[in-house]
């Protein structure tokens, strides 16, 4: 019993940290005349005062999750896939681009084949991380901060090229997305993406069943932890390093196609628009454990909803990500100092 | 300066480690620690030098108690430990290596290191260039290096912990010289933890022994090897009796095989094996077996010949094909190639035997189960692999071979394991010969490759010479072998 209690206590040290610094922070920021309440206040408001803006939270929360429970694939295997951002920006494009070329028709066939295209898309920007990664040794990190701004720079070319929506040449958005390739919401007051949320969940338990269940899930641990020993253990090591990148690039090009097919409805400069980078946040923040994604990604979304309430307490919203690295610092930060307080297990020679 | 330890007690769980061991060591002798694997030899030196804290028991130098937080605790107290891999960092130069651990704020004054260096390099007759990454050391060079880093901060007992593992018969002289010099000029401590009982015979001026956690005797010396194995047994060994197995078809062959690795090239090599053969493979670190073993395995490419696996050609084709035909490598890094810290027990057994897509989990531990009791693994299913001593490691490691491999290739299989471990590893090796399984294993151990091998290849700066009579073959022939000795005949 009282190793249950132990075992509780460390797990759940990191979090209560976090937050403990999270309500010092605000505290220490917020003008003399509101509360440590007042801000809560403001998030919760932000985030369930009505339909409308749960739904919101909602809407963030379809492309994080996705990228999100992608990172936890390559994070298993030791990947640090910082170009996910690009990936999903190549996804929506792709997308779009599809949407583009089928004009109208039925919904029934073309969100499906622009989804199917977004996952193509995102899978392909990431097989070229993954190629310079296992042929030439790239690191996976420093290829994807590249990638990442090469994404931006087609974004921007389509936007004023092919893509433009009439004759103007400094055009902010391309022409609208035909509707046929549209996501629609539910309602006027609850607009979210049905297609969207089934997709991400699908996608959560798919992940997760195959991380827990299959050859490929233990082959990705093996190789995160130990390639050599992995290859000799008979692992397929650089399969497994590529399709990591492959299969999270896909997913984060689906949250891509999100942002495109329902959130916007045209491509605009930086559409991806930081979730890529959030969802790093939220792999680091629950060492790359993929149930809690959904939970994380969530908390997270409500933190972003809820920001926009607070220029009504005369605080900017950017404060909102100052929060969110806060308590991410935080958390890694009691993660290591847990690891020391446990005593470690050593082996005994 | 004396050291003693009181009543040192360290538990690992259900496991006893140290039970109450109370010893004294005197200035200026050379102590051998014996024990077999798990007797808890290593928990105490770990204890002493501050790698990790004793449970209970307290330590006392020259009588006065000392409590120390870790090694760099320990070191300013003076006392050192050379670890069995030494600890340094391969991309940085000897002399950065020899200043870690020193004194000293953000600056440090290259010159006066490099003259310190030197000094202790020319009193111990070292040869080791300041300049030069400690990757391209040998083992016995970094041991050296390792020795002058603790000497110039001033350590005077200094443990060693396996430390003619992979180094030749010179360099153990000297290092050995070195240690007399050491007890003697300086009055310092030596304590050598050691499974080679004819080092410390010819090194140490008394012994203690461990079993299981105690410590059971204690030996002036000098005393022969027979009375030093019933000391750590409790009883004597048999020999062991050589017993030839009947030879089948080549299962393996290299053809004009071209090999090199980063610092020999080996051209025109031909070798073949055949099932229930077992190969021994001599020859002084970086001599060339490794590149050879990688390419009888396919783990490096050939730069030209071929490599066939029974009648097909495999050359080029990936480790996972070799693994699919059952030639299975095993590295002599047990932690660094061929397990993986951080996964359990049962993810190795389903690493290795998951044949389809799924993993079956209920089914995998069932087997690590079995496994577990088949191989006599000290350790559950569940627990991290890094949690199992040595010797349970190697077990481990056997309980994931194949039952039939078509050929083992092996480095140093008994590496740092005591004498009844390092039997059981070959009692395991030897029925999966008698079932036809060719072998091929590298050893420093002279006496294993002369009592197991069918036939003994000697490596030396990558030319391959073969043991022309096995069975007349002695440890002192091969010895001088090792040194090159066959260049000069030929």
């Amino acid at each position: 019993m009282k190793r249950t209690a132990t075992n509780l206590f460390f797990l759940a040290l990191p979090l209560l940290l976090g937050v403990i610094v999270v309500a010092i922070l605000i505290v220490l920021v917020v003008p003399p005349n509101t509360t440590l309440g007042d801000v809560l206040q403001a998030f919760w408001n932000g985030a369930f005062r009505n339909l409308r803006r749960f739904s919101g939270v909602l809407v963030f929360w379809i492309p994080l999750t996705l990228v999100g429970i992608g990172l936890v694939i390559t994070f298993r295997a030791g990947l640090w896939n910082i170009g996910v951002e690009g990936q999903m920006t190549l996804g929506g494009l792709f997308a779009a681009g599809l949407a583009f070329m089928l004009g109208e028709g039925s919904p029934l066939v073309i969100i499906p084949l622009c989804i199917f295209g977004a996952m193509l898309g995102g899978a392909l920007w990431a097989s070229v991380a993954a190629f310079l990664k296992v042929r030439f040794g790239v690191s996976e990190i420093f290829s994807g901060v590249a990638l990442n701004a090469i994404a931006n720079q087609i974004t921007l070319q389509l936007i004023a090229g092919p893509w433009k929506p009439g004759d103007s040449d400094k055009a902010q958005y391309s022409r609208p997305v035909p509707d046929a390739a549209r996501l629609l919401g539910v309602s006027q007051d609850f607009n979210v993406s049905v297609v969207g949320l089934v997709v991400t969940i699908v996608a959560v338990v798919l992940v997760l069943l195959v991380l827990a269940r299959t050859r490929w899930g233990l082959n990705l641990k093996a190789v995160g932890k130990n390639p050599r020993s992995a290859l000799l253990l008979g692992v397929p090591t650089t399969i497994t390093a590529f399709s990591a990148l492959m299969v999270c690039g896909a997913l984060a090009g689906i949250a891509g196609s999100q942002r495109i097919l329902f959130t916007y409805g045209d491509v605009r400069g930086q559409f991806a628009g930081g979730i890529g980078f959030l969802g790093l946040l939220v792999v680091l923040l629950i060492s790359a454990r993929g149930v809690w994604v959904p939970l994380i990604a969530f908390l997270f979304a409500i933190m972003l909803n809820g920001g926009t309430q607070l220029q009504f307490l005369n605080l900017d919203s950017s404060l909102t990500g100052v929060l969110q690295g806060a308590l991410v610092l935080a958390v890694l930060l009691a993660n290591g100092l847990r690891d020391r307080l446990r005593k470690p297990k050593q082996a005994k020679g | 300066m004396n050291i003693e330890l009181r009543q040192i007690h360290k538990r690992f769980g259900s496991v006893h480690a140290n039970n109450d061991i109370s010893v004294t060591f005197a200035a200026g002798r050379i102590v051998g620690i014996l024990g077999e694997n798990g007797a808890g030899k290593s928990t105490l030196m770990k204890i002493l030098s501050g790698y990790q804290p004793a449970d209970s028991g307290e330590i006392l130098i020259g009588g006065q108690r000392v409590d120390y937080s870790g090694p760099q605790a320990a070191i300013a107290h003076g006392i050192g430990m050379l670890q069995q891999d030494p600890l340094d960092v391969g991309a940085f130069s000897v002399l950065e290596n020899f200043t870690y651990g020193q004194p000293g704020g953000l600056t440090f004054n290259r010159r006066d290191a490099e003259w310190r260096l030197n000094q202790l390099c020319q009193r111990f007759g070292f040869d080791l260039p300041a300049n030069t990454p400690v990757e391209m050391l040998s083992i016995a060079q970094r041991q050296q290096l390792e020795i002058v880093r603790l000497l110039a901060l001033g350590v005077r007992v200094l443990i060693l912990d396996e430390p003619t593992t992979g180094i030749s018969a010179d360099q153990k002289q000297q290092l050995f010289n070195v240690l007399r010099a050491l007890a003697q000029e300086m009055q310092a401590i030596i304590l050598l933890v050691s499974h080679k009982l004819e080092d410390v015979i010819a090194l140490c001026d008394e012994v203690i022994v461990l079993r299981a956690g105690q410590l059971v005797g204690a030996q002036q010396m000098p005393a022969t090897t027979s009375e030093l194995v019933s000391l750590m047994f409790g009883g004597q060994l048999p020999p062991q009796a050589r017993i030839q197995s009947h030879l089948g078809d080549v299962v393996l062959r290299l053809e004009n095989a071209h090999l090199s690795d980063r610092r020999l090239a080996m051209r025109d090599v031909n070798f073949q094996v055949r099932a229930g053969e077992v190969v021994g493979l001599a020859g002084l670190d970086g001599s060339g077996q490794r590149p050879f073993m990688r390419a009888c395995a396919g783990l490096d490419k050939l730069l030209s010949g071929r490599v066939m696996v029974k009648d097909e050609a495999m050359t080029g084709r990936p480790y996972r094909d070799f693994l699919a035909h059952k030639v299975v490598f095993g590295a002599a890094g047990r932690l660094e190639e061929g397990l993986i810290a951080g996964l359990t027990l049962t993810d190795h057994i389903a690493l290795a035997t998951t044949p389809g897509w799924a993993v079956d989990w209920a089914e995998a531990e069932r087997y690590t189960n079995a496994r577990i009791e088949q191989y006599h693994v000290r350790g559950r299913a569940t627990d991290n692999i890094e949690q199992l001593s040595g010797g349970n490691q190697q077990r481990v490691l056997m309980a994931l071979l194949p039952e039939d491999p078509v050929a083992l290739v092996l480095e140093q299989p008994t590496r740092g394991l005591d004498v009844e471990s390092a039997r059981w590893i070959w009692q395991q090796l030897l029925a999966r010969r008698d079932k036809g399984s060719a072998i091929i294993f590298s050893s420093a151990e002279l006496e294993e490759l002369v009592t197991y091998s069918d036939r003994i290849l000697v490596f030396y700066a990558g030319q391959i010479y073969e043991v022309p009579d096995v069975t007349r073959t002695s440890v002192d022939e091969l010895g001088h072998l090792i040194g090159g000795a066959f260049m000069q005949a030929t």
